[in-house]
C-alpha cells in the first residue's frame, strides 16, 4: 500500500506529542517507578523509618503472603477474597445481570415507563460518591434507616443490614450504583441487531429465551465480554463501600482498595508494605487489560 | 498599544503596588495566624471553639492591635475524628504544610518527632519561650504530656482521668443500692448480669474495636488490663509485654461481656460511628454503665452538648474501676485508671512563629484558663487555676489521680495500639479466641518493636 503523504513531517509530529508523554512519564511512569521501588523498603509515613527507610527485600510481599494468616480477616488473602465475592456479587451478577434485563425488557419499546427507568438508573451511576454513600447509609441503618422502618411497619422485623450481612450490602449498593454502564451498552448493542432477524424468529413462533440464546446472545458476546472485563476492572479498583461500611464490621467487607488504604493511610501508616499490595494489585489489572486487549483484538480480527 | 509599551505599562503597574506594599500605609496589616482543632461550634468539644472566638481571639487581637502590631486570628474547625485529624497532620506536616497552632494528643509526639515532623518550642519560636512565666505554674508531670526527650514541644492543655459512668435512673429501677461502687470485676459483672435482668438493653459498654480508635485501647484495654495487674509496658526492664496472664483475663473478660453473656452490645465496638452511638445510646437511656474518660463528663454529657443529658448531675454517677480483686490491680492498687494529656503545638511550617507564640502563650495564661474552666470545669494544667464550680469533677481528679497511670511514651506506641484495638476485635466479634487473639497480637507487636523489645510473663 502506498503511504499517504503526511500533513506534518515526523519531526513536528513528535513535538506534538511531548506534552502528552510528559503527561505520562510525570503522572504514570514516575509514580509507578517510585511506589515499585517503595515496596522493597520499610518506609513509613511517622515514626523513625519515615526520614530514615531500609531496603528490606521482599520482606513486604513476604508479609503479604504469610500462608499463616494471609487469610485472616484484615490480610490481604482475605481481602483478595472479600474482593473477588464482591466482584462476582455486584458486578457480574448484579450490574452486568440488571444491566441486561433492563435493556433485555426494553428492547425495541418507545415510552414513558423507557424514559423514567433510563433516567433513574443513569442518575444512580452520575450522582457524586459521597452523596450516594451517604443516602444508602440513612437507607440501611438499623435503628433510623428507612428500608427498615418499612420493613418494621409490615412486620418483617429489622434485619441489621450493615452489621450481620455487611457484604451484601456492599454487593446490593455497588450494582444499584453501577448498573447504567452495563445497561447502556448492552441497549446500544442491541439496536444494532437487524430487526428482520427477530421478526423472522418471532414468525417461525420463537420464545422469548430461545430469541435470546440463538440470536442475541451469539451477536452481542463480544458486547458482554467488553462490558464484562470494564467492569471488573473498575468493581477490583473501587473504594466507595469505604464510605457504607469502613471495612467492617470487623474488616468483613475489607476489599483490596480499602485494605491498601488502611496499611499506607490509617494505623500503622506503611507505606512500604502499601506499595506492594499496589504492585501486586498492579499486576491483577494488568492481566485484566491484557485480556481486554486481546478481546477486542480477537473481535476485529473475526 | 504596542504589546513593548503594554509590558512597560505592566512593569510601571507591578513596581507600583510592589512600592505601595513596603509603604507605610501597609504596616499595619495584621499577621495571620491560624489555630485548628478538633472543635466545632454546636458540634464536637464544643465548649474549646466558642471559648476560642469568643473570648480568647477578641481579647488577644485587640491587645496587638492597641501595641501597635495587630495579628488575626482564624480558627479552623475539624469536625472528623481523632484519628483522621492525626492523618491530616501527618500529612500537612510531611509537605510543610499545616495551620500555624495546632491542637496535639501527647501520645503521638514521639512518633512525629521519630519522623522528623515536629521541631522542640525553642528552636521553632527561640529559646525565649524557655523564659515564659506558665512553665512555673505547670508541674512537670503535666509538662511530660508534650515532652519527648527532655524537650517541650508545646503546651499542655489538660491531663484526664477514667473511670465508670452509669444511670442512677437506671439503676434504681433495678433496686441496686446507690451510691454504687463496685470492689471487683465481679461485682461489675453481677451489676451487668443485675441490670439486664431489669430489662436494661445495654447493662455496660467497654470500648473494644479498631473503629474506636485510641479510644478502645485508653477506656477499654488499659481499664481491664490495670485491673489484671499488668501493664502494656515494663518500664525497668524497656520491653513490652506480649503475652501475660493478664491479657488473657481482659480478653475474656471481653468476651464474657460481649460474646458470652451479652452484657454490652458488640455493634457499637464493631460498627463505624460506634463511639457517637454509645454517647447517643447513654444520653438516651439504655446504658446502664460506660467506661469513659473525664472528656465524656465534661463535654460529652455536659449542657449544652448534642449528647446532653438532662439533669446529667441527678441522673449520672460515677464509681472507680476496681481491679479483678481488691489488691489485685497494678502497682497492687485495689483501683486503676490512666490518664492522657493533649494540648498545643506551633506547626514548625509556620511562616510566623513569634505571632503564634504569642497567642499561644496567651491562651495558656491564667486569666483565659480561669476563663474557659467557667464554660468547662476541668483538670486544669496549671496550679494557680483551680476546677471551678464543677464537684464531681473535683471529686473524680481527686479519688482517681492518685491510681492513674501512662502510656509509654515511645515511638512504637500508637502502631502496638491499634494492634490492641484489632486484639479487642477479634474478641468481640467472635472470630478468634482471646488465646488465638492474644498470640496474633504477640506476633505483630514482635514484628513492630523486634524480638529484643518484647517479653512474655508467664
Amino acid at each position: 500500500m502506498e503511504r499517504k503523504h503526511a500533513i506534518f513531517p515526523a519531526r513536528v509530529g513528535i513535538i506534538f506529542l511531548t506534552p502528552a508523554l510528559l503527561f505520562v512519564v510525570v503522572f504514570l511512569l514516575y509514580p509507578f517507578v517510585r511506589v515499585f521501588l517503595l515496596s522493597f523498603t520499610n518506609q513509613t509515613l511517622l515514626g523513625t523509618t519515615a526520614p530514615n527507610p531500609e531496603f528490606v527485600g521482599l520482606d513486604n510481599y513476604q508479609r503479604l503472603f504469610d500462608p499463616d494468616r494471609w487469610m485472616r480477616l484484615g490480610e490481604f488473602g482475605s481481602a483478595l477474597k472479600i474482593t473477588a465475592q464482591f466482584v462476582v456479587g455486584s458486578a457480574l451478577i448484579g450490574q452486568a445481570g440488571m444491566g441486561m434485563l433492563i435493556a433485555w425488557a426494553f428492547y425495541r419499546k418507545r415510552g414513558v415507563l423507557r424514559e423514567v427507568v433510563f433516567t433513574l438508573v443513569i442518575l444512580a451511576w452520575i450522582i457524586p460518591e459521597t452523596v450516594v454513600a451517604f443516602t444508602w447509609v440513612a437507607f440501611l441503618d438499623w435503628e433510623f434507616g428507612t428500608l427498615n422502618s418499612v420493613l418494621d411497619t409490615i412486620g418483617v422485623g429489622r434485619p441489621d443490614w450493615l452489621f450481620d450481612r455487611p457484604l451484601q450490602s456492599i454487593i446490593l449498593f455497588n450494582s444499584w450504583r453501577g448498573t447504567a454502564f452495563s445497561m447502556l451498552l448492552f441497549s446500544g448493542a442491541l439496536e444494532t441487531i437487524p430487526p428482520s432477524y427477530v421478526e423472522t424468529a418471532e414468525v417461525v413462533g420463537a420464545t422469548a429465551w430461545q430469541k435470546f440464546r440463538d440470536i442475541f446472545f451469539p451477536l452481542l458476546r463480544g458486547h458482554i465480554l467488553t462490558d464484562l472485563i470494564l467492569i471488573t476492572l473498575w468493581t477490583f479498583n473501587v473504594f466507595t463501600p469505604f464510605l457504607l461500611t469502613g471495612g467492617g464490621p470487623a474488616k468483613r467487607t475489607e476489599v483490596v482498595s480499602i485494605y491498601t488504604y488502611r496499611t499506607a493511610f490509617m494505623g500503622r501508616h506503611e507505606f512500604g508494605k502499601g506499595s506492594s499490595i499496589a504492585v501486586v494489585m498492579m499486576l491483577i489489572n494488568l492481566a485484566l487489560a491484557l485480556i481486554y486487549l486481546a478481546s477486542i483484538r480477537r473481535r476485529r480480527a473475526t | 498599544m504596542s504589546r513593548s509599551k503594554f509590558l512597560t505599562f505592566l512593569l510601571v503597574t507591578i513596581l507600583a503596588l510592589g512600592a505601595l506594599n513596603i509603604g507605610p500605609a501597609q504596616a499595619q496589616e495584621p499577621v495571620k495566624v491560624t489555630i485548628t482543632c478538633r472543635c466545632v461550634v454546636g458540634g464536637v468539644n464544643h465548649n474549646l471553639a466558642v471559648w476560642l472566638t469568643t473570648f480568647v481571639i477578641p481579647t488577644f487581637e485587640e491587645a496587638m492591635a492597641a501595641e501597635g502590631t495587630p495579628v488575626d486570628v482564624e480558627l479552623v474547625e475539624f469536625g472528623g475524628g481523632d484519628e483522621q485529624l492525626k492523618e491530616q497532620y501527618a500529612l500537612d506536616l510531611s509537605v510543610g504544610s499545616g495551620y500555624d497552632i495546632i491542637s496535639f494528643d501527647g501520645f503521638w509526639v514521639p512518633e512525629f518527632v521519630g519522623a522528623g515532623l515536629l521541631k522542640p518550642l525553642a528552636e521553632v519560636v527561640g529559646p525565649e519561650v524557655n523564659d515564659w512565666e506558665g512553665w512555673g505554674h505547670i508541674s512537670e508531670g503535666i509538662q511530660a504530656i508534650l515532652s519527648y526527650q527532655g524537650q517541650r514541644y508545646g503546651i499542655p492543655a489538660g491531663t484526664d482521668v477514667r473511670q465508670i459512668f452509669y444511670r442512677k435512673d437506671l439503676f434504681e429501677q433495678a433496686g441496686i443500692a446507690l451510691p454504687w461502687q463496685p470492689t471487683s470485676w465481679e461485682d461489675v459483672l453481677n451489676t451487668a448480669r443485675t441490670l439486664k435482668e431489669a430489662g436494661v438493653e445495654i447493662p455496660l459498654q467497654i470500648n473494644a474495636g479498631t473503629a474506636m480508635g485510641e479510644a478502645t485501647t485508653m477506656q477499654g484495654y488499659f481499664m481491664v488490663l490495670l485491673g489484671a495487674g499488668h501493664h502494656l509496658y515494663d518500664f525497668e526492664d524497656n520491653k513490652w509485654i506480649v503475652k501475660s496472664p493478664g491479657i488473657l483475663d481482659t480478653l475474656n473478660f471481653y468476651k464474657t461481656v460481649y460474646v458470652d453473656e451479652g452484657l454490652g452490645d458488640a455493634r457499637m465496638q464493631l460498627l463505624q460511628d460506634g463511639r457517637n452511638r454509645s454517647f447517643v445510646a447513654f444520653r438516651d437511656g439504655q446504658v446502664g454503665m460506660l467506661v469513659e474518660g473525664d472528656w465524656f463528663w465534661r463535654s460529652v454529657i455536659a449542657p449544652g452538648s448534642e449528647t446532653a443529658v438532662e439533669n446529667r448531675n441527678e441522673v449520672v454517677g460515677w464509681a472507680m474501676m476496681p481491679a479483678k480483686e481488691p489488691g489485685a490491680g497494678y502497682r497492687g492498687q485495689d483501683f486503676v485508671s490512666i490518664s492522657g494529656g493533649t494540648g498545643w503545638l506551633i506547626n514548625p511550617n509556620t511562616p510566623h512563629p513569634q505571632e503564634a507564640w504569642a497567642f499561644l502563650s496567651y491562651m495558656s495564661s491564667r486569666d483565659p484558663v480561669r476563663a474557659f474552666e467557667l464554660i468547662q470545669p476541668r483538670i486544669s494544667f496549671r496550679d494557680d487555676v483551680q476546677v471551678a464550680g464543677d464537684l464531681v469533677m473535683t471529686a473524680m481528679a481527686s479519688a482517681l489521680l492518685q491510681y492513674s497511670t501512662v502510656r509509654p511514651m515511645l515511638p512504637e506506641y500508637p502502631l502496638i495500639s491499634t494492634e490492641i484495638q484489632l486484639m479487642t476485635e477479634r474478641v468481640v466479634s467472635g472470630e478468634m479466641s482471646p488465646e488465638e487473639a492474644m498470640d496474633a497480637f504477640a506476633e505483630a507487636v514482635t514484628e513492630i518493636a523486634g524480638a529484643d523489645n518484647v517479653k512474655i510473663i508467664e
